[in-house]
């Protein structure tokens, strides 16, 4: 496959599109573990849910 | 379930972790195959090699709107039906749609430099996308100055239906006003004007990015749902010790 005398741009632009989807991918799954770990937190100090349910239950 | 069980967050939180693994399994085969497609495509007659851009340009390109038309929807929830998760998916669709018109607009000055000779041009189909993503982060900023969450909501939706009014503005453009920009080739009367060869890759790649878009943002809801159960948990923590 010859990408011809503009390969630059086509390659940059692939690159681009996926070094942002990765970002977006990693900093949704940090926040997810992020979130858990201050429920946890939240659940070892002792606080409860209204429903009585633990605080990383769904 | 029934639509009306999904506003029950915790019933949306279980649905979420059936699909989600689902989805991202789908996005990752239509992607891959999209990838191989846009690889093996032939070259453009006028534009040779750099047509290639256009199967990651135009999905993101279409993204951008879409994305800022969901959170319409949504902010209508948010301000007539006061649906529990409509700001919830607003607020969770706002980075992801900033990201995918941040990439249209790159992605469109990397193709525009050698098609054009410009990196930019301020034309009315490129001016109009910029607004769209200082308009995605106003309301990113907005979520964040403003401390109360229903307050934030509110303001946030109002926002939202007033910045839709750029969305046909945008779609437009090319045929209103003269612009460097092609017009529609995809979606326009009389069906596409792109040869098969570049469409079917080009639709393959745009359902793959729409399943990337619902993939992520299922899983910022899911984190902002959670975002809030932390909050109100520390509320209850700071009224209890208070007591």
């Amino acid at each position: 496959m010859s990408l011809g005398p503009y390969a630059s741009f086509i390659v940059t632009s692939y690159a681009l599109v996926a070094a942002i989807v990765l970002i977006l991918i990693g900093w949704i799954a940090l926040d997810y573990r992020h979130q858990k770990e201050r429920l946890r937190e939240l659940e070892a100090s002792g606080v409860a849910r209204r429903s009585g349910r633990q605080a990383t239950e769904i | 379930m029934t639509l009306i069980d999904l506003a029950n967050p915790s019933k949306f939180l279980a649905l979420t972790a059936r699909v989600l693994p689902w989805l991202a399994g789908a996005t990752a085969i239509l992607l891959l195959v999209g990838l191989y497609q846009a690889a093996v495509a032939p070259d453009d007659y006028q534009q040779g090699a750099t047509v290639k851009i256009m199967f990651i340009h135009v999905p993101n390109a279409w993204l951008s709107m879409f994305v800022w038309g969901v959170m319409s929807i949504a902010a209508l929830g948010t301000l007539v039906w006061r649906h529990p998760l409509a700001d919830v998916a607003a607020k969770a669709a706002a980075p992801i749609g900033a990201a995918f018109t941040f990439l249209a607009l790159v992605t469109g000055s990397l193709w525009g430099r050698p098609m054009w000779g410009t990196y930019w041009e301020w034309d009315a189909r490129l001016t109009s996308v910029l607004i769209l993503f200082l308009m995605y982060l106003g309301l990113m900023a907005l979520w964040r100055a403003v401390e109360d969450p229903s307050r934030a909501a509110r303001a946030a939706a109002v926002l939202t239906l007033v910045g839709a009014i750029n969305l046909p503005i945008i779609k437009f453009s090319v045929d209103w006003w003269n612009t460097l920009h092609q017009p529609a080739s995809v979606m326009r009367m009389g069906g596409p004007s792109l040869d098969n060869a570049f469409l079917i890759p080009l639709l393959v790649m745009a359902v793959g990015f729409s399943l990337l878009f619902m993939t992520l943002h299922l899983a910022a809801m899911r984190n902002e749902i959670l975002r809030r159960r932390v909050r109100s948990l520390q509320m209850m923590q700071a009224s209890q010790q208070a007591a």
